[in-house]
């Protein structure tokens, strides 16, 4: 129960640091809504105005305050670009976000633990030092790359879809799917070359153990011994590495998003940004950190299953 | 912040490679882009009717209130929403609109509008004298401390005489103003979730960061619309235009680059115009060296003018030299862009008698748009030649409307100004002293003959007098080197080559009315 309690008290402590940050990283850089609003038709008195109109002389922990209480109240506050709901904008963007980083951290399931078992298993082999240095290659090709690639390749020459086009889910569902699916699998491939050399190597490492000596010696082939009993310890950094991986999924949208012209919340991320659109970034980003503490909390738990001794501490 | 922005030019400059490679795989040949543009496919018949998807680099903004709209790609799109007593039309010209017939009085200070007969809001209501003295009384900022729309200082009164006409009265003779009177009428009842106006095309939908949608607007009054649904894309990544393009994702696209055009099929034919701005190294007169005369003019010889628009449009482009473009055709003074010849020889030779042997160092502050930063790159090569040492510091959008525009924190910079009427005045009063009280003269420019000129300019009554010292006001600005003027750049409209009817205009305006599928 203390346990329990400990971690979602820390869990509220990081949103709040991270929405404490955001706010004054805001106040560093120049520029507000007001200069955005009014462009090269701004006078000293015209952006005075306004922002007294948008509340934006009041100082800064006030207006910190002022957001956190609205917040707090389930409030995230009216966008300054689009003049509508924080929330109903959220709305839209989430869902294809969410869908986008489902589609990758499926594709990393699937391609990485049948790889990455059968290299372990054949370390060593032939096809080991052919696909090691391939992997390899894989893991450091950045995912807007692959995504130029697939865009042209996929969608210009296969016409599989088309780029730029973007297919929502309630207009066509399968065609949003197959739109996403090419944008994730181009997140996807380092994220899956990583986890199957941590895979690899994982494993590689528990077979070295003297508990594998005793298997063998019980009787257990190189599979057997491989699965009944190295999978399982060598799992534990695994889940903790793929709760990593997921949240880098996540920050990797932003960039491929822009690429694909997909309308999730990378894109409106990045245009908050640039448009100085404080309440959406802070709803965003705080959303962000929800999602990466969350995914390390379940990773925390399932490892807890996994493996009995973790449980004490 | 930093690490993003530095993650994001990475980003460019690797995507930017890619599409260069796929451009080079491909085997297609280049697009048939006759200077003019128009193929043989635009002289057939209109066909009305049909759907098209077009290209916008930027979301709308600011609420989709019309006399609320600063940025050019919102004006742009919202062209074909919305229309004033008066619109511009495409040689520059003012013809009446939601007026049918308008007079001048007492020398400009008093302008009598007759409504046009059964013009229709967007929302099926006939537009009536209250909706367009709402609309701008709206403008002038009766309910607020500051005019909602700036040039609408000068308004003293709005005032319906009876249930057709409407007379605006300003507080001095200024027959220009008629070119703010292009501001959007809107209904009493204005909501800016559902924009509603009198256009060719009414607005249907807006979903951020993806799309707004037109449709025709079948109680026009006017010329009709040609198509039924124009859908405004916006496009979240430039380097994949090309594709978007070829893959049918988007029928016709503005404002592309000339690498992307070179890299279209058979399938399209490219337009090419101006962009309607005054692109110039903007130099601020108030911090030294560049508070010396000597010292701008020196730069400016060192500016090769055609080696910039080989860069930025393949050597496409109109030179200009001073704060007006050329299609403001009675103002414009091509032969300004002659006034200071290219020669690095010279320009060094200016810079010792001026006392910088040895020259000095600069510092160019561009915002993050490809033309600006390519053109920054060239400037940055030109003065090195003659000693000058630049430093080229990119920043995004709004960090330059804060450092450089508002607070004028900058040594030098590259943007593109443009109009937002069609007056000279909009080119040209941002360079008077007294408008930098008003914080637009972003050189602090400051010339007493300028200041006056100007003035007498802006109060001349007959065009004759005006235009002479309108262009007397050029010459100033050229003959002080108050900023390297470089060009006007070019834009290029990528269409469908069964698309035809796109159609320029002296600022900036996609007008989707006439666009028509050919048989």
């Amino acid at each position: 129960m203390r346990y329990w309690v400990k971690k979602i008290f820390l869990l509220l402590i990081t949103l709040f640091a991270v929405s404490l940050l955001v706010f004054l990283a805001f106040q560093i850089i120049p520029g507000d809504p007001a200069t955005r609003m009014l462009g090269t038709s701004a006078t000293p008195e015209r952006l005075e105005a306004l922002r007294e109109e948008l509340g934006l002389n009041r100082p800064v922990l006030v207006r910190y305050g002022d957001w956190l209480w609205n917040f707090l109240h389930g409030d995230a506050g009216t966008s300054y670009t689009y003049s509508t709901p924080v929330s109903a904008l959220l709305r839209d963007k989430i869902p294809v976000t969410l869908t986008l980083s489902a589609i990758t951290f499926l594709l990393v399931l699937v391609i990485s633990f049948p790889l990455g078992l059968l290299l372990a298993q054949r370390e060593d082999t032939l096809l080991d030092r052919i696909l090691t240095p391939v992997n390899q290659v894989i893991m450091s090709i950045p995912p807007f790359f692959t995504g130029i690639l697939f865009c042209y390749v996929f969608g210009i020459m296969l016409k599989l879809f088309a780029p730029g086009n973007y297919v929502s889910f309630q207009a066509d569902p399968l065609g949003h799917f197959i739109y996403l699916f090419f944008a994730a699998l181009a997140i996807a491939l380092p994220k899956s070359a990583m986890t199957i050399k941590m895979l690899r190597g994982s494993i590689a490492a528990e077979m070295e153990q003297d508990y594998i000596r005793t298997a063998y010696a019980r009787g257990n082939t190189r599979y057997g011994a491989l699965r009944r009993h190295a999978l399982r310890n060598a799992i534990v950094p695994i889940i903790t590495f793929l709760a990593m991986t997921l949240a880098d999924i996540i920050a990797g949208s932003i960039v491929v998003e822009q690429v694909f012209s997909i309308p999730g919340l990378g894109r409106l991320l990045l245009s908050s940004i640039s448009g100085r659109d404080y309440p959406v970034v802070q709803a965003i980003v705080v959303f962000i950190a929800f999602l990466v503490v969350a995914t390390n909390f379940i990773a925390d738990i399932i490892n807890q299953r996994i493996d009995p001794r973790l449980r004490l501490s | 912040m930093k690490h993003f922005r530095n993650a994001l030019a990475i980003l460019l400059t690797a995507t930017l490679l890619a599409v260069a490679l796929c451009a080079c795989t491909g085997d297609k040949p280049p697009a048939s882009a006759s200077p003019d543009g128009s193929p043989e496919t635009s002289n057939s018949e209109p066909t009305p009717g049909g759907e098209v998807t077009v290209g916008i680099a930027q979301d709308l903004e600011d609420s989709l209130d019309p006399h609320n709209m600063e940025a050019a790609g919102t004006r742009e799109v919202l062209f074909n929403v919305f229309e004033g007593l008066v619109k511009p039309t495409s040689d520059g010209t003012l013809i009446p609109a939601v007026a049918s017939d308008y007079s001048i009085e007492n020398d400009g200070a008093t302008f009598v509008f007759t409504l046009r007969d059964n013009v229709l809001f967007h929302n099926g209501t006939a537009v009536t004298v209250g909706d367009v003295v709402y609309s701008l009384e709206r403008c002038m900022g009766k309910d607020r401390s500051e005019p909602l729309v700036s040039a609408f200082a000068a308004v003293k009164s709005v005032e319906a005489t009876d249930d057709k006409t409407v007379v605006v009265n300003l507080n001095s003779p200024s027959p220009e103003f008629l070119a703010d009177l292009t501001v959007a009428i809107i209904p009493q009842d204005y909501d800016s979730a559902n924009p509603v106006g009198t256009g060719p095309f009414r607005f249907a939908s807006h979903t951020p960061l993806e799309s707004v949608v037109l449709e025709k607007f079948d109680g026009y009054w006017g010329t009709p619309a040609y198509l039924d649904k124009v859908t405004f894309q916006i496009i979240g990544n430039a380097d994949t235009i090309a594709m978007s393009l070829e893959s049918g994702a988007l029928d016709i696209c503005p404002h592309i680059t000339t690498t992307q055009s070179a890299g279209l099929s058979d399938n399209f034919y490219v337009m090419e115009g101006t962009m309607n701005l005054v692109q110039a190294v903007y130099l601020n007169n108030a911090v030294a060296p560049l508070d010396q005369l000597e010292v701008r003019q020196a730069l400016s010889h060192a500016i090769d003018r055609d080696a910039i628009m080989l860069v930025t449009g393949d050597g496409r482009g109109t030179a200009i030299g001073s704060s007006m473009y050329p299609a403001f055709q009675k103002y414009f003074m091509p032969e300004l862009s002659d006034y200071y010849d290219y020669n690095p020889e010279k320009a060094k030779q200016m810079l010792t008698e001026a006392g910088y042997p040895d020259g000095f160092d600069l510092t160019i502050t561009v915002p993050d748009y490809s033309q600006h930063i390519d053109t920054a790159q060239v400037v940055a090569e030109q003065f090195k030649a003659i000693g000058v040492n630049v430093a080229i510091q990119q920043v995004d959008m709004n960090t330059w409307l804060e450092d450089v525009y508002n607070n004028r924190n900058y040594e030098t910079t590259i943007i593109g100004f443009d109009a937002k009427t069609l007056t000279a005045r909009a080119m040209l009063e941002r360079f008077s002293s007294s408008a930098s009280t008003d914080n637009i003269n972003i050189s602090n420019f400051s010339n007493a003959e300028y200041d006056e000129t100007l003035a007498a300019a802006m109060r001349a009554t007959d065009d004759e007098t005006q235009i002479a010292l309108y262009k007397r006001c050029e010459e100033i600005l050229t003959e002080q080197a108050a900023n390297l003027y470089i060009q006007d750049l070019c834009d290029l409209v990528a269409m469908r080559s069964n698309l035809g009817g796109y159609t320029y205009y002296p600022l900036y305006a996609i007008d989707m009315s006439k666009v028509y599928y050919t048989g």
